[in-house]
């Protein structure tokens, strides 16, 4: 396997009381699709928000370990946050559109990193809406509230706008979850596109899904990896008697 | 079994079906006579002014600032000012506090104290206004007429529009508090994890996604609070005043609508024409709420549609 682009070590995560994520030890390699897998409320969400520390948002959760991204550990860190959120887009379960314009909905992202010439905003916004092939669509609409973009469009809209502030990581949420077939088949493709350029954190529990799109797989249960490796290994040959289970849709 | 449960039923149907219409009957006559409240008091209102309204026009009444119930003069400029004064004051007063309070409640703070302050909030909104008014009497009054009063050069006794502000202020914040809570706990977290996503700082957040994405709801409770403000009558009394004079100023004493009907109803009800007058107040105060709510409601129709 080529390079690591992250590397989490030792992680645990309580909410208050709740220890929510237990001794995680875990690698995803460079520009490949990562699948984090397992049944609802086993702490896949919460250790991809750890990854960029959204997890800080609230203010009952506790974090020891480390996560090494491209070599640095991004909770010791002394780099500003936000910097680091910004080396990776975030694709949520629903799309979530700011709420403004479809334009400024990309460009909200690159005005915050200082980019306000109204030119390098215009060819920027074009550039991504083409990339995840929405600006056909929207070309004529883009000062339109976002809001009124069917659910597939808003969520290829996100993808943009996370695109567009130049990250190294994409981190995807059940992203398909809200949409209709025609949509997420839309997005799979993205991300099999994608993948040449960033590094793909996945996270689902549509297991067709993970075995179309994943080069490698974590398979997680109850707040611990049960499981990873290359695709072919865990879902061609897995080792624990969870994951051999899990895979055949038998779980308790 | 089976035919002895159908036959149980059978037995119970004639008067339950009766109960259900009787029932039903009930509860929408009583919904008809909420629904019929606010006609009833409009037109109850009208009736009684409309004595006063034959003789006058209503711009004349509205914008005379002559007010001599004796000689049959009555101009309800003087108090429709007031009530504009203190309304707009207290709620520059009220605004920014509760926003920053919102905002510090239901995105830094920890859980805890959100639960805490939410039964202090609703104890500070049940508290009846007499006790606001002696509040401002015991408080508000002297410290406008001993510190803030002679910080602007002036003499006062500190029964001022300022002094009704203020206590209209405290007593509207837990108001817009409650409603400002509300709205902005019902924004999905997703949404500022979207904003923080792409590199945006916490303070950016707040001001460029979750205050925008608020907004008709924001603009919604300052007009709440308005109306609430605009109608308040006890405690703005004992503290504003009372003098039936076109305030310039926020040291000036004032007499809001409210007040004057509270004061003069059935006291000077000999005068002729004068219960007319006050039935008249009440029922431009009534209107003015009236509005007041009505454009909240239109503000966030419109800002819905532009914004989601």
């Amino acid at each position: 396997m080529d390079g690591i682009k992250i590397s989490i070590e030792n992680l645990n995560l309580y909410f208050g009381k709740q220890h929510v994520l237990k001794n995680i030890d875990a690698q995803i390699p460079t520009n490949k699709i990562t699948v984090i897998m397992g049944p609802s409320g086993c702490g896949k969400t919460t250790l991809m928000k750890s990854l960029n520390r959204l997890t800080d948002l609230n203010p009952d959760a506790h974090v020891s370990g480390s996560i090494f991204i491209d070599g640095e550990d991004i909770l010791q860190t002394k780099d500003d946050i936000t910097l680091i959120r910004k080396k990776m887009g975030l694709l949520a379960q629903r799309p979530y559109p700011l709420p403004m314009s479809i334009y400024n909905n990309i460009a909200y992202g690159l005005r915050i990193s200082g980019r306000r010439k109204k030119k390098v905003l215009d060819r920027r916004v074009e550039h991504y809406l083409r990339q995840v092939s929405l600006w056909e669509e929207v070309k004529d609409r883009l000062k339109e509230p976002a809001g009124r973009l069917s659910i597939g469009q808003q969520q290829r809209l996100c993808l943009a706008r996370g695109l567009a502030v130049g990250p190294e990581i994409i981190l995807a949420d059940e992203p398909t979850s809200a949409l209709d077939p025609i949509s997420s088949q839309a997005i799979e493709a993205q991300f099999n596109i994608l993948k040449k350029n960033y590094t793909i954190v996945l996270v689902t529990h549509i297991l067709r899904q993970a075995r179309r799109l994943a080069d490698h797989v974590i398979f997680m249960y109850l707040g611990e990896v049960i499981e990873q490796g290359s695709a072919a290994q865990v879902f061609e040959n897995p080792q624990q008697e969870m994951t051999k289970s899990y895979l055949k849709g038998m779980f308790y | 079994m089976v035919n002895k449960t159908l036959q149980r039923v059978r037995r119970i149907r004639p008067g339950r079906l009766l109960q259900d219409t009787l029932h039903g009957l009930w509860m929408r006559l009583t919904l008809a006579l909420v629904m019929l409240l606010p006609v009833l008091l409009f037109a109850g209102m009208y009736y009684k002014s409309s004595m006063l309204l034959q003789t006058n026009s209503l711009l004349e009444l509205i914008f005379s600032g002559e007010w001599k119930p004796m000689s049959g003069k009555f101009g309800f400029y003087p108090f429709i000012i007031s009530s504009l004064w203190v309304t707009v004051v207290a709620l520059l007063l009220a605004a920014p506090i509760c926003l920053l309070t919102t905002i510090h409640l239901t995105q830094y703070a920890r859980r805890w104290v959100l639960r805490v302050m939410h039964p202090v909030i609703d104890i500070l909104a049940g508290i009846p206004s007499v006790i606001y008014g002696v509040f401002g009497i015991l408080v508000v009054v002297p410290a406008i007429a001993d510190y803030i009063g002679p910080v602007f050069g002036k003499q006062i006794s500190g029964y001022s529009i300022l002094a009704g502000a203020v206590v209209l202020a405290i007593m509207i914040i837990p108001f817009i508090l409650n409603i400002l809570i509300e709205i902005f706990k019902n924004i999905p977290d997703e949404l500022a994890e979207a904003s923080l996503a792409l590199g945006a700082t916490k303070w950016q957040t707040i001001k460029l996604v979750l205050i925008k994405k608020a907004l008709p709801g924001i603009i919604a409770a300052f007009g709440l609070g308005m109306s609430r403000a605009f109608g308040e009558t006890i405690a703005v009394l004992m503290v504003v005043g009372n003098v039936t004079r076109v305030p310039t100023g926020i040291f000036q004493p004032g007499y809001p609508l409210p007040a004057l009907i509270a004061n003069n109803y059935g006291e000077m009800l000999s005068i002729p024409l004068y219960d007319s007058a006050l039935m008249l107040a009440a029922l431009i105060l009534f209107v003015v709420v009236l509005l007041f709510n009505f454009a909240s409601r239109l503000i966030i129709i419109q800002s819905e549609k532009r914004v989601a």
